[in-house]
């Protein structure tokens, strides 16, 4: 029954998407408004209908109803509710579905807020939505079906994979999902814009906080991602360079160039094609990510099911690179007039160079990740590709973005003059200098992290001298206290600020790589009961193994007693978990954090439990916490950038 | 219309699909053994009934070495096969050798009764052997020709057409080009 509901309510959605598809053209043949009101009807009716599925499939997951095969693999009788419900996730079908939810949620507040706005975009921004709905629906309702029944009916479901037993369950996969999904709102107007020939910058000013809002959940995805990684995987890393991860951060580098370069055109009508060359990119990743997460070409951590979805994603990728392009490249001639670079010293060429290193660093990691298919293509020689190309690659490629991070903002426009640049860079420049020659006589000797935490106070210190001048400003003018002065700034320039914030943001994750990368402390050993280990200034005891059973598997667990100079810091417990109907047992590490380090233990093996010596491994990484607390501040900034100070003004245009 | 920026677009566009779509006719997770072609390594193992059975003892006929364990369920799935090939060719100049491997003696003597196995058995203790062949997974497979050369490596359980046609291959001395997989099971 509950199937059956949420079946045909795909397919009634599939066939709105397709009348979706037809009434803007019609509406364009016939110039009727009627056919107008039919494409946002369609989009309408798909929100209705896709509701009512993805309805049907959590309630026969949390109804546990095994005749339905998607709910009898993810959850079991014994699976508490909040896993039931993310067990829409759990999988590639349920996957695909909340994905598809999510993308008409947003094609639905687009029709609905510009509804009697962009008479001439809207018909085919709606018609794009309808496209990439159509394709996600097809796919649910074809390739990748969760409402398949069973019969008979097991008595008890699979449940998910134990790693996804985790809280952040609830929070990654859909992040990541909306940051991918808002991106096709951008897309879907640029692409409007090159349907129609208008090629202005309405619709880069439209979709603004649109992409902010994208660019916001990508960037929580993959750090909660990390955050995840690091703390369940219990490997001790957030971040592997492995191809499920760079699939999901690829589309983040052209959105961040996207981001920074439509102001440009927003100022000074240059880098067009440029900026529909990016957003036509960031959109397509989103699909090459979810082709190489889902069709198993190439060998990850990751085991994600591999289904026919592979090959449909794939000819949905060519049709979008070749169609967009195609445009592009037809519309080509519109836009001859572009204006030149004035100077190379000007915020235009800092944020053009932002863009090309951003594109640079997009590409060696996409070669990266596709380079053990194209050895064997050409070469015939199967390689993988590591994270130490990745890190030697992309680590000054990023360097160079943190120092463009400081200039970016502060530098004038057109043409910079000595005067503007003394004025903004002189004081900050002096005072990470002289911080970067302390900072090696004390401690840091080894040159890359040492570039790096100077540029990280660079960057600070012109933020905090350009915000400290307008302080000062605002109270000769207004007579403002420091906080109101900070509170009027924000609120009349929120871009500006905002996207310092975020940008202070960055400087505490890059300290955080930076420190992790650099400084970790690692030691491995096997110990018997009562022997220690020693690492940094810890000391930690093995007092004993335990075993036990639990609801759903047998675990391990080994007792550490963990001394920092001599303090206690008490019984640490990393454990391994034995699933019955997993291979190999799944570990749960357990760390200390601090905002100076973290201390993380692994027990990577034990000999049999009477015997009582187990393996252990430490970890010391200094700064991680920075990364996650440098996760907030751009959630902040973010905040302060987009947030609806000016109702009349609000989704329009400002600043 | 600008057919020819069109055509460049195409032709950026559509190399790229095809390497993606050349994925789809690989196995990422296939890593070629080095090991087919060349001389086996040498090994010695002590069966379960308390006899040693050298590698350099059986030259010149052609030899059967399958890897396994009692827990492995695709071991469990071949092993009346295999049984049924040793008593078809035991006859004629070749050797099957079972190397039992992570796992306890008592395990791999009760999985012997089960299967009724008669062919010589015998746990590597020290995983030395798993090494030196460079195995990955279990069950994994090699047959060796007269030579003392590895003709043939199959991962996953195996069938009786394949063992009749390897065994017949490597009685003529000819090495496969790529290693054969069965149903596949890892270790891990």
């Amino acid at each position: 029954m509950t199937a059956g509901v949420g079946y045909v309510s795909i397919f009634l959605a599939l066939l709105c998407a397709l009348w979706g598809i037809i009434a803007p053209i019609l509406a364009q043949r016939t110039r009727n408004e009627r056919f107008f009101a039919g494409a946002r009807a369609a989009i309408l009716g798909q929100f209705v209908f896709v509701t009512l599925g993805a309805s049907a499939l959590i309630y026969g997951l949390v109804m546990t109803d095994f005749s339905i095969k998607y709910v009898a693999m993810n959850t079991t009788r014994a699976t508490p509710v909040y896993y039931r419900v993310t067990g829409l996730w759990g999988a590639l079908e349920g996957s695909l579905l909340l994905w598809e939810w999510i993308l008409i949620i947003f094609s639905a507040l687009v029709a609905w807020i510009y509804k009697d706005r962009h008479r001439e975009l809207m018909p085919w921004v709606l018609m794009i939505f309808s496209v990439v709905s159509t394709f996600f629906l097809a796919v649910v309702a074809f390739a990748s079906n969760p409402f398949e029944t069973v019969f008979p009916v097991p008595l008890d479901g699979r449940g998910l994979n134990p790693l996804l037993e985790d809280a952040n369950m609830m929070t990654h996969p859909p992040l990541l999902y909306t940051g991918f999904v808002g991106l096709t709102v951008p897309y879907a107007f640029a692409m409007a814009a090159l349907i129609v020939g208008r090629l202005d910058e309405s619709w880069i000013v439209t979709t603004r906080r649109w992409t902010i809002t994208a660019w916001f959940f990508l960037t929580m995805g993959n750090l909660v991602g990390a955050w995840w990684s690091y703390h369940v995987l219990g490997w001790g890393g957030y971040w592997a360079w492995d191809p499920v991860e760079n699939a999901a951060f690829m589309p983040w580098l052209p959105a961040t160039a996207f981001l920074h370069s439509v102001q440009v055109q927003e100022r000074r009508r240059m880098l067009k094609v440029w900026n529909l060359s990016l957003i036509i990119i960031a959109f397509s990743l989103t699909i090459f990510g979810t082709f190489l997460t889902r069709s198993g070409v190439l060998s990850s951590i990751h085991a994600f099911s591999n289904g026919p979805v592979g090959g449909v994603f794939l000819a949905f990728l060519a049709l979008i690179l070749l169609v967009s392009f195609g445009l592009l490249v037809y519309r080509a001639d519109h836009f001859k007039e572009q204006q030149q670079l004035d100077s190379m010293v000007s915020r235009e060429s800092a944020f053009l160079l932002n863009n090309v290193v951003l594109v640079s660093a997009l590409f060696t990691i996409f070669l990266g990740t596709i380079f053990p298919l194209i050895s064997e293509a050409v070469a015939g020689v199967p390689v993988s590709v590591g994270a130490p190309y990745f890190n030697w690659v992309t680590v000054p490629l990023f360097l160079l973005l943190v120092f463009l991070m400081a200039v970016g903002p502060m530098i004038a426009w057109r043409r910079a003059s000595w005067d503007n640049l003394r004025r903004n860079f002189l004081w900050p420049a002096a005072a990470s200098l002289m911080i970067g020659l302390v900072l090696s006589g004390v401690w840091i000797r080894e040159f890359l992290s040492l570039l790096g935490f100077t540029l990280c106070t660079f960057v600070v210190a012109t933020i905090l001298f350009d915000t400290a001048l307008a302080v000062l400003a605002r109270r000769r003018v207004a007579g403002e206290g420091i906080f109101t002065a900070l509170a009027t700034l924000a609120r009349r320039n929120q871009r500006r600020y905002g996207g310092l914030v975020v940008h202070l943001g960055i400087v505490l994750i890059t300290l955080g790589i930076a420190g992790s990368m650099s400084y970790s402390v690692e030691r491995q050993a096997t110990l018997g009961q009562g022997e220690t280990l020693a690492i940094g200034a810890y000391r930690i005891r093995f007092e004993g193994l335990r075993g036990s059973e639990q609801p759903t598997h047998y675990r391990v667990e080994g007792a550490f007693q963990v001394f920092n100079n001599g303090h206690a810091l008490g019984l640490f417990s990393p454990a391994l978990k034995f699933f019955p109907n997993q291979q190999s047992p799944v570990g749960r590490a357990v760390h200390r954090s601090s905002f100076s380090e973290d201390l993380y233990l692994i027990l990577s093996g034990f000999s049999e439990i009477e015997n009582n010596r187990a393996t252990l491994k430490v970890l010391v990484r200094p700064l991680v916490v920075w990364i996650w607390l440098g996760g907030v501040v751009i959630a902040l900034g973010t905040l302060v950038a987009i947030w609806p100070f000016r109702k009349d003004r609000g989704w329009k245009m400002e600043g | 219309m600008p057919w020819r920026r069109l055509i460049i677009t195409g032709a950026l566009v559509l190399p790229l699909i095809g390497i993606l779509a050349y994925g789809f006719y690989r196995d990422p997770r296939y890593i070629p053994s080095p090991m087919v072609g060349k001389v086996a390594p040498p090994f010695t193992l002590t069966l379960f009934n308390g006899d040693r059975l050298g590698l350099a003892d059986v030259r010149g006929k052609v030899v059967f070495v399958n890897f396994w364990a009692s827990w492995c369920p695709p071991c469990r799935a071949e092993a009346r096969e295999l049984e049924a090939a040793w008593q078809k060719f035991k006859n004629d100049n070749v050797v099957f050798v079972g190397v039992q491997l992570q796992d306890s003696k008592e395990n791999g003597i009760a999985f012997i009764k089960e299967f009724n196995i008669t062919y010589p058995t015998g746990l590597d203790i020290s995983g030395r052997i798993a090494i030196d062949y460079g195995i990955w997974g279990i069950p994994e497979t090699f047959f060796i020709d007269a030579a003392g050369r590895i003709t043939y490596k199959h991962v996953g359980s195996l069938g009786p057409a394949i063992i009749a046609a390897k065994i017949n291959e490597a009685r003529q001395g000819l090495v496969s080009v790529k290693e054969g997989r069965g149903e596949y099971q890892s270790i891990r």
